[in-house]
């Protein structure tokens, strides 16, 4: 059986569960990122592959450098939030960090 | 098996496992690294993909910005001297049941659904021209939004992250 589409999918498939079962499970901060960075890229496999099993249509990729332009934004600010939270309540553990004041 | 079939399994395991392994690691330094891993198989199921660009794009800027920014944030928010590493799981059976069942309902989905695929010969081109182009002419304004909304996030992340001298002094 050759490589097709749905062999693409089904990876990006497995790697946006684990990406959900770190975003839902974990209690640290940063491995809730590591989760949604692991759910861009899966994201990203799927708008690739699309875009290839489409005849080659680019419109996929122009959407994935998009996906990868946010992503970069978007550590960038968590990243700065979770230093600010770490340094205020001492702790990036996010089920202890309930209040938005102490 | 030809040569393809075998290069995509190679780097669709590499991704699988080290996925894996970022999320049930319970050293959060493992979890990072595994990532960096995980981005490399990725990259490669893009070359797979005829993505020569976005390839080289992941690499430099999950693997030498976001992972990087990720590390340093483990090492800031960590007690790394006193072995304070580790990182704790919560209801992990009842998350892991949820996400087993959403994985497997979407990977039945993607196996049953009939994809509209168009079967012609792609022929390996270098992509960057064409993406250049389409940023240049049909997707102008994302192109524009996201570079305003790029130098937002760095005032933004600047202004949140250094310290309230203000209060202090």
């Amino acid at each position: 059986m050759n490589i097709g589409l749905s062999h693409y999918l089904v990876v990006s498939a497995l790697l946006f569960g684990f990406g959900l079962f770190a975003v839902v499970t974990r209690r640290n901060a940063i491995m809730v990122l590591m989760g949604i960075e692991l759910i861009l890229n899966s994201s990203n496999i799927n708008f690739i592959a699309f875009s290839r099993f489409n005849g080659m249509k680019m419109d996929g990729q122009a959407v994935a450098v998009f996906v990868i332009i946010l992503a970069a934004a978007e550590a960038a600010i968590a990243l700065a939030i979770v230093l600010n939270i770490y340094h205020r309540f001492n702790t990036v553990n996010i089920d202890e960090v309930s209040k938005l004041k102490e | 098996m030809t040569l393809y079939d075998i290069v995509f399994y190679f780097f669709a395991v590499i991704t699988v496992i080290s996925g894996a392994t970022v999320v049930m690691s319970k050293n959060i330094i493992y979890s990072a690294f595994s990532l960096l891993f995980t981005f490399f198989g990725v990259a490669g199921l893009y070359v797979l993909l005829n993505a020569d660009f976005l390839a080289v794009t992941q690499l430099l800027i999950y693997v030498g910005g976001i992972l990087v920014l990720l590390l340093f944030g483990v090492m800031l928010t960590n007690k790394v001297i006193n072995v304070d590493m580790k990182t704790g799981v919560m209801q992990t059976w009842p998350g892991a049941i949820v996400c087993g069942m959403t994985t497997g309902a979407l990977v039945v989905i993607f196996m049953a659904t009939d994809w509209n695929i168009v079967r012609e010969e792609v022929t390996m081109t270098s992509t960057t021209h064409t993406l250049g182009e389409m940023f240049m002419t049909s997707y102008l304004l994302p192109f524009e939004i996201a570079s305003v909304v790029l130098l937002v996030a760095l005032v933004g992340a600047a202004m949140i992250a250094r310290k309230d001298t203000k209060s202090e002094a």
